[in-house]
């Protein structure tokens, strides 16, 4: 939530009495408060020179919230974060003498905001241009845990505060001292004083500029799985805690409904879900299923861990903009808290558009396809607010990046996906052949990766499944050889193939219906734990053993291609989330029918 | 549509392709609507596109064709474009700047609102799940409309898209609610227009029916407001008056080539095949105004229409359309060469929220199954169809022939439909349910076993 009223350090004001003082007469001070020109999201005003970079404006009696991105002589350059029209040169300007900032504070979880952190909850049906952020009045359990007299450092837990999700008050990361006071046990509103350290008061809610990351002791290996759900992602391109990922895909690949599947089901404790630049329905739609779905690990709302930022494509587009990086600053937020967050961004083409149409407005020279010459920069700075970390208070939290990319014309070679491959540790691909045919999610094996693979093996190895990266390089080996045969099989047909070939061309059908495709509709296959995932890859792996000796032991390979594998085919959807055993029994009856072949 | 007329300023300082800079100007603020007077009197108007100290830079509707600099007077009337709404639009043509293009007097609304519409809080969206039926076999049984969607049409030139549009428009209906339609056509031909007023003729006389035509020879950048004419007035009889309404709006490739005309006459810096940056933006500002509003009856439906230049569907047109809409209606053109209207390719054609708008107390409780079965035999029968022309009918299995045959029935028995034949969906899902009994029950895996009871008795079944 912005708080447009809320006093800053007043640089403004101190800068504007100087000039005062220097002789210039009243009159002029009032003159230099105004906007000069107005050209869409393009706003200049003449400006005092203590207006610095990044300030926020508010913009004519309405108060529209910009951002000042250009200083030139006595005029800057203000970039609006909403609809400016009916703004005219001579209506007020009036610099807060801080950047645009974020209130930070445990009514975020449950709720829906829209770029710059305003509440949209309470906002009308139709958004028009901005009235006063409100707050709410909710009030949280407090317990603490220092007394009063105690020595507090940057980062340091004063307490905990019983939100939806277990949170803590902290230390702000700019403040060390003395406690002078601590609230007691109980319950207060989140911008109630609870403690002063070093002579200031500390709250719950607290503001943070949104474009400066917040501080950590340091970056920690990223080495521990995120467990997804989703057995495309876990099996073969995994991700860690503290990663990054993008997902390019074009239209009708599935893009968000993956997404919204790793907000649903992923195990981090945290989501925070930005809705940027897409479709309305589908926001209305994920708020809706959200707020239905019992989380499994804890039993409460999964809307209750979540914190979704929704700028649909016809909200104000420079407000998509800055919404990546409001939705990393309340990642961060949590993170310090000691807690595993999701940062996903659906869609970052959406934001880099921003970008263009702004960089276009003021001018700039552009690059590749009219887009910024800094895009390549910008990606990469805010990739990396993905991070584990050690945060100043000692404990450990991640903050993992999940961006969609929706390269125009499905083509991989466009500026913004092409510079997002590079900055990204994981890529999930998406595969319009594949989702055409209705193989979903439609994650290409061949133009996906995971530079995490191998730390995450060892981390498997240690959490005692020391098969795991064996299993994964059988899969992607079975899942390439199989498409090098299909291609084969188109010139000469399959009966032309030797059969072990031909068992290979079935194991692929086998692992991509049985283990690989997932459907996010169905209440047992939508999550997949890990165990149920291994269990059904090993049931294949197992069944394609057996086949392969069937017809090295002389049986016809058209025998084993016309048993009845629909057990195993079934078994994602007759196995629970969690279940093990009816994988089990599905492969032990394919097995029991290949042995009656042989 | 503009307010009261205040001051008029004659300082025109720059005349530029439809651009007029204007000097001496105070408190004009940006997006305001301006009207302009000529020399001979003549009104036209314009939009403001820069305000710049005392200069405003006025984009004309109408061209500056014959305007001078001195003697051109222009007011501004304070406030964005608006334009009159309420249900006297019924019935009515307007033109691509608001006005009656039907000799009749002015529309006078209850009230006047702005035509950029402002967007529906994502929070107070209700999920669309109700079907609206087009009376199109094709389009309600496999891409079911769903109310408050936005659902293109993907065409080619020469193809039926036009027949379709105003197929679907004369046709629609949401299960007796109040329904109304609203026609929006950017740069049609005058053959074109006069096809959609006849077409439609029934419907306007019903006063369900709303046209806003912008023709070929209409200016350019009243092309771009043709649209948001016809989605504010959709808005008013959908938000404020309750009724089901549909937009269909077509041509949008004309609109972004409208589009494109005017960003590259502004100077500004081209992305993709030379469309604007903001194109994508600009496009959802429409497409996203569909929708429904927790607690009001009303919902907006949109219907682009929209021609893919060389039947290239990665243009950026449909390619960003693609990424806003949900689902697409494509039409092909080997379908239409071989004879069959509505031209409907099933397969690359997709409701994404027809899950929801369909089934028991929607449309049919076998109206989801039936579909996704359809599909899914369609794309077995295309598979099996692609390698027979390889391989030879000869070589093929039992089980692949009877999907050639499904192939055939499909094209035969379900697709072809008569330009002004409103066909139920009863009738149409038992065509449906036809075309997939030409296949063994064996290969009908994702219908429930009493449905298949119910339409395919075992009896039946054993005689084949």
């Amino acid at each position: 939530m912005i708080t447009p009223g809320a006093p800053g350090p007043d640089r403004f004001g101190a800068g504007a009495l100087a000039h005062v003082a220097g002789g210039a007469p009243a009159a002029d001070r009032a003159d230099r408060l105004h906007i000069l020109r107005v050209a869409g999201s393009l706003v200049e005003i003449a400006c005092p020179p203590t207006v610095a970079m990044h300030d926020l404006v508010l913009l004519g009696s309405a108060g529209l919230p910009g951002e000042v991105v250009a200083i030139h002589g006595d005029t800057a350059s203000v970039q609006a974060y909403e609809y400016t029209g009916g703004l005219a040169p001579g209506h007020p300007a009036d610099p807060q003498g801080r950047p645009l900032t974020v209130r930070l504070g445990p009514d975020l979880l449950g709720g829906v905001f829209d770029g710059l952190l305003r509440p949209l909850g309470c906002a009308g049906d139709l958004l028009t241009t901005s009235g006063p952020a409100t707050t709410e009045a909710a009030a949280w359990p407090f317990t603490p845990r220092v007394v009063r007299g105690e020595r507090v450092g940057a980062g340091d837990v004063l307490g905990d505060v019983g939100a939806r999700v277990p949170l803590r008050l902290l230390v702000p990361p700019d403040l060390s001292g003395e406690v002078t006071r601590i609230a007691s046990a109980g319950a207060y509103p989140s911008d109630a004083p609870l403690a002063v350290v070093g002579g200031d008061e500390v709250r719950m809610a607290q503001s943070w500029p949104v474009r400066k990351p917040r501080p950590v002791a340091r970056r920690l290996p990223a080495d521990a799985p995120l467990n997804t759900g989703q057995r495309a992602v876990d099996l073969l391109f995994p991700v860690a805690r503290g990663s990054t990922v993008a997902v390019p895909g074009g239209f009708g690949t599935g893009k968000t409904m993956l997404l919204q599947q790793i907000a649903k089901w992923c195990d981090a404790d945290v989501i925070v879900y930005v809705g940027c630049g897409e479709r309305g329905n589908e926001m209305a739609d994920v708020i809706e299923e959200l707020a239905e779905l019992t989380d499994p690990r804890t039993g409460g709302r999964l809307a209750e861990r979540t914190v979704t930022i929704a700028n649909t494509s016809n909200m104000p587009m420079m407000a998509r903009e800055a919404s990546v990086h409001t939705g990393a600053t309340v990642a961060e937020y949590f993170r310090d808290m000691g807690l595993d967050v999701v940062l996903i961004a659906d869609s970052t083409s959406r934001w880099a558009e921003a970008l263009r149409e702004f960089a276009s407005r003021m001018g700039e020279l552009p690059a590749e396809e009219g887009y910024p010459a800094s895009l390549a920069s910008q990606l990469a700075a805010f990739y990396e607010r993905a991070a584990a970390v050690r945060t100043q208070g000692g404990a450990t939290g991640s903050v993992t990046v999940i961006g969609a990319v929706s390269p125009p014309g499905g083509d991989r070679t466009e500026p913004v996906t092409a510079h997002t491959e590079r900055f990204v540790r994981c890529l999930w691909s998406l595969d319009r052949d594949l989702a055409y045919a209705r193989h979903y999610p439609a994650v290409s094996w061949s133009e996906s990766f995971s530079r995490d693979a191998a730390a995450l093996s060892a981390a498997h190895a240690r959490a005692g499944d020391p098969g795991w990266a064996e299993r994964r390089g059988r899969v992607a080996r079975q899942l390439a050889e199989a498409d090098r045969l299909a291609d084969l099989v188109e010139l000469v047909g399959i009966t032309a193939l030797p059969p072990r070939e031909r068992i290979s061309v079935l194991a692929g059908r086998l692992l991509r219906e049985a283990a690989i495709q997932q459907s996010a509709l169905s209440p047992a296959d939508a999550y997949s734990a890990p165990a149920k995932t291994a269990a059904l890859v090993d049931a294949v792996l197992t069944v394609v053993d057996r086949c392969l000796e069937v017809v090295d032991a002389g049986t016809q390979a058209e025998v084993v291609e016309a048993v009845d594998f629909s057990p195993l085919l079934r078994a994602r959807e007759a196995a629970g989330p969690a279940e093990t055993a009816p994988v089990t029994a599905a492969r032990d009856t394919v097995l029991a029918r290949l042995a009656e072949t042989a | 549509m503009s307010g009261p007329v205040e001051v008029e300023y004659t300082g025109v300082r720059e005349l530029r392709g439809p651009l007029v800079v204007v000097e001496g100007v105070s408190g004009v603020g940006w997006d305001e609507f301006a009207t302009i007077v000529l020399d001979s009197g003549e009104r036209r108007h314009g939009l403001v596109l820069e305000v710049d100290r005392d200069l405003a830079v006025v984009q004309v509707l109408e061209d500056t064709a014959g305007m001078n600099r001195t003697g051109t007077r222009v007011a501004f009337s304070g406030s964005p474009m608006r334009i009159p709404v309420g249900a006297g639009w019924l019935g009515r043509v307007g033109n691509g700047r608001g006005e009656p293009a039907d000799g009749g007097p002015p529309v006078l609304g209850g009230s006047y609102e702005a035509v950029g519409g402002a967007p529906i809080n994502p929070v107070r969206r209700e999920p669309p799940n109700d079907p609206v039926l087009t009376g199109v076999g094709a389009v309600d049984v496999l891409t079911t409309l769903v109310r408050g969607q936005k659902l293109p049409v993907f065409s080619a030139a020469g193809l039926p898209h036009l027949e379709l549009a105003v197929q679907i428009a004369a046709q629609a209906t949401c299960g007796g609610e109040p329904f109304a339609v609203v026609f929006a056509g950017m740069g049609l031909t005058h053959a074109d227009t006069a096809f959609v007023r006849d077409g439609l003729a029934a419907r306007s006389a019903a006063r369900e029916l709303v046209l806003f035509l912008n023709t070929a020879d209409d200016p350019v950048i009243e092309r771009l407001l043709t649209p948001r004419l016809a989605l504010t007035v959709a808005e008013h009889l959908a938000f404020a008056q309750g009724r089901h309404v549909l937009v269909v709006m077509t041509d949008m490739t004309a609109y972004s080539e409208a589009l494109r005309e005017v960003s590259a006459a502004r100077g500004e810096i081209p992305a993709r095949r030379a469309y604007p940056g903001y194109l994508y933006s600009d496009l959802a500002s429409l497409y996203e105004r569909c929708g429904r509003i927790r607690g009001r009856p009303g919902s907006l439906t949109i219907l682009p229409v929209l021609t893919m230049p060389a039947g290239d569907i990665t243009h950026p047109v449909p390619d960003l359309t693609g990424y806003i809409t949900e689902g697409q209606i494509v039409l092909s053109a080997d379908v239409q060469a071989a004879g069959t209207y509505p031209p409907v390719d099933p397969l690359a054609s997709l409701s994404r929220l027809m899950r929801k708008g369909t089934g028991a107390g929607r449309t049919r409780a076998d109206h989801p199954a039936v579909a996704a079965q359809l599909i899914a035999a369609l794309a077995r029968s295309r598979q099996v169809a692609e390698l027979a022309d390889l391989i030879g009918r000869a070589a093929l299995s039992p089980t692949d022939l009877r999907h050639l045959e499904l192939q055939d029935a499909f094209r035969d028995r379900f697709l072809p439909q008569g330009t002004d034949e409103d066909r139920s969906l009863d009738d149409s899902l038992d065509r449906a349910w036809e075309v997939l009994l030409t296949l063994p029950r064996s290969q009908l895996g994702m219908l429930p076993a009493d449905l298949l009871d119910t339409h395919a008795p075992p009896r039946r079944e054993e005689r084949r």
